[in-house]
């Protein structure tokens, strides 16, 4: 008994063992390993095309692996459609390009899945929506689309879409890449929060303050490879390994 | 440092060139010698042929009257289709029963009215029972052979109706099998994939004609002797059929056009297929190809004047018939203005309330 507690306790959140993942001929993801304890914040940092979003899209099936495992959660990702779902409630999923849907409104984006997927009554589906709005500070726009937003707005409500499914983990993919300078900060901001509150996170992202103020510890991936992986004053401080080093010189430079 | 004060140019009125009727004139016709010559050469041209057609279809025209007799003004002999008018609208329907079409039509009006309502509660509701329900309650009122109603053959039903009939059905069946279709064509499982597309691009390959040649000649050829299928229901799922498969490459169209974003979003929330497919990727591809899909809705309410060659009397085929009357004859030209107008005011509507529908459902993206 006192074991199972034990074990519990120590579930990691997600776990990736020796997963490998193809394009056809091209091999993408090379022997992957990592763990992601709960509660645990990871900022996954590297040059384009190192295939660091495609290991996060692998996690909630949005990418198939062909080698390997990945553990979600204690459910281990197969072709299980059940599996698929189950480990989609538990993880939630912010984009670059947001991703909203254009037909619905602000609200209605937000109750959809928990309507749908949750079977919440719609009531109690928009007071949880209207809470997360409010969290990340734009309960005032729930009657207007996606499109009448500007873009640091709209990836807020994508934030709030995904925590009304109320996930144990969050997959953020290059959030503020598309943004423009000024929007940045007001989404960094909620995902400080976020961060404060204690969600496990999982963050591909080039923000470097934000890796250094919140991440538990920063991911170096090169060439489908995890390279590096250190507590973030070791990581920007002392960078190991030569790839790490070089790619810390070019962002930092300016 | 004194700060420098900016103050706004004020407005100025435009030259006066350019506004009122005469500034409109200089602007768009007469902006220089061969444009003032096109605007005459075009006024010409309207003059020699729209003022001999107003004068043939109103002025000099005959409305009231029997007879050929009673046409004497030299204009066009409207009477002829006053005269007509009935067996235009219902076919050979048997007079007494024929107000079992105008209930129809009246219910059918009325039951449309809510729905352009915007504050009616069951919106929803109503456009089921529209859907799903009237057709029901239409076949019985037009067959009859049940609730005291005498049972109408299908080979009576005709002209306007009959064409009514085979759109409204068409439309209605076509487009949930069209998008069936479509998804089934973007499929990821091979067999669906490949039977829908062997679907779609058989009946697209074949003429309408063929179709219901097929449908009306060919078919009980092939059936177990003795088996009795009506004739205007073979008609039927010959247009449904080759309809639908039309409507799948226009749905298809508006699914290509969804970013990867959209379905990759509607996954990362646990949505099911059927349930991403019905309430995100649907609903926005369905708006996008709102255009081709009433294009579709009025190529299929033209074709349904293909019927005449199988022997079912539609609009067209009933004029046609009425123009081989010896009575009449010599008046074919009101015949087809009269069909062309009919046809060009349902097709007109189609088409402006898909252009209001685009407006309301546009969200600004």
């Amino acid at each position: 008994m006192a074991e199972d507690v034990a074990k519990t306790n120590e579930r990691m959140a997600v776990e990736i063992i020796g997963m490998h993942k193809w394009y056809g001929e091209f091999h993408v993801l090379k022997n992957i390993n990592l763990e992601v304890k709960p509660g645990e914040r990871i900022v996954v940092c590297g040059p384009s095309g190192s295939g660091k979003s495609t290991m996060i899209r692998c996690i909630n099936r949005l990418e198939e692996h062909q080698r390997g495992k990945i553990i979600v959660d204690g459910i281990e990702l197969t072709n299980d459609i059940k599996n698929i779902d189950q480990i989609r409630r538990e993880v939630g999923m912010c984009f670059q390009h947001f991703n909203l849907f254009p037909h619905l409104t602000v609200l209605e984006n937000c109750c959809l899945a928990p309507i749908w997927v949750r079977k919440m009554p719609r009531k109690e589906a928009e007071e949880v929506a209207m809470k997360y709005l409010e969290r990340v500070k734009i309960p005032d726009q729930a009657t207007k689309y996606p499109g009448q937003l500007s873009g640091g707005q709209q990836q807020r409500v994508a934030i709030a879409r995904s925590l009304c499914m109320n996930p144990r983990i969050m997959l953020f993919d290059e959030p503020t890449s598309a943004l423009d300078p000024e929007m940045i900060k007001e989404v960094l901001d909620v995902m400080v929060e976020l961060a404060e509150s204690g969600m496990t996170m999982l963050c591909v992202t080039h923000e470097m303050g934000f890796a250094k103020t919140v991440a538990d510890s920063v991911i170096f991936m090169d060439g489908g490879e995890i390279i590096e992986s250190n507590k973030p004053e070791e990581f920007f401080n002392n960078p190991q390994h030569e790839r790490t080093q070089l790619f810390l010189s070019q962002i930092l430079q300016h | 440092m004194a700060v420098i004060q900016h103050t706004p140019h004020e407005d100025l009125p435009p030259p006066v060139s350019q506004t009122g009727i005469i500034g409109w004139l200089r602007q768009n016709l007469f902006s220089n010698w061969l444009n003032s010559l096109l605007t005459l050469l075009a006024i010409f041209i309207l003059w020699k042929t729209v003022v001999p057609l107003v004068e043939w279809a109103f002025i000099k025209a005959d409305w009231i009257g029997t007879s050929r007799d009673d046409c004497d003004s030299g204009g066009a002999c409207w009477v002829f289709v006053s005269v007509r008018f009935k067996q235009f609208m219902y076919g050979l329907y048997p007079e007494a029963e024929q107000w079992r079409i105008n209930f129809m039509a009246i219910l059918f009006v009325l039951l449309m009215i809510p729905m352009f309502i915007k504050s009616f509660p069951w919106k929803k509701w109503l456009g089921m029972f529209i859907l799903f329900g009237f057709p029901i309650v239409g076949f019985y009122l037009l067959s009859g052979g049940a609730f005291g109603l005498e049972h109408v053959e299908t080979s009576l039903w005709g002209g306007l109706t009959l064409t009514l009939v085979l759109s409204a059905v068409g439309i209605v069946a076509a487009l949930p099998l069209g998008i069936l279709l479509a998804l089934g064509r973007r499929s990821e499982m091979p067999i669906v994939r490949a039977l829908s597309v062997a679907f779609i691009e058989l009946w697209r390959g074949v003429p309408l004609i063929t179709v219901l040649f097929m449908a009306s000649v060919m078919l009980p050829l092939f059936l177990p002797e003795g088996t009795q299928f009506d004739k205007l229901l073979r008609a039927l799922i010959g247009i449904v059929m080759f309809q639908s498969a039309y409507m799948a490459e226009v749905v298809r169209g508006g699914l290509q056009a969804i970013p990867k974003g959209q379905y990759e979003a509607a996954e990362a929330l646990g949505l099911s297929y059927w349930k991403s497919m019905g309430l995100i990727i649907l609903p926005q591809a369905l708006k996008l190809v709102i255009p081709g899909i009433v294009n579709t809705f009025i190529a299929l309410f033209k074709d349904t004047t293909l019927v005449l060659i199988i022997g079912l009397f539609d609009l067209l085929a009933m004029i046609q018939s009425a123009t081989q009357d010896t009575k009449w004859l010599g008046f074919s030209i009101e015949g087809y203005v009269f069909a062309a107008v009919t046809f060009w005011i349902f097709c007109f509507g189609m088409s402006r309330y898909s252009q209001a529908l685009e407006r309301k459902l546009h969200t600004g993206h």
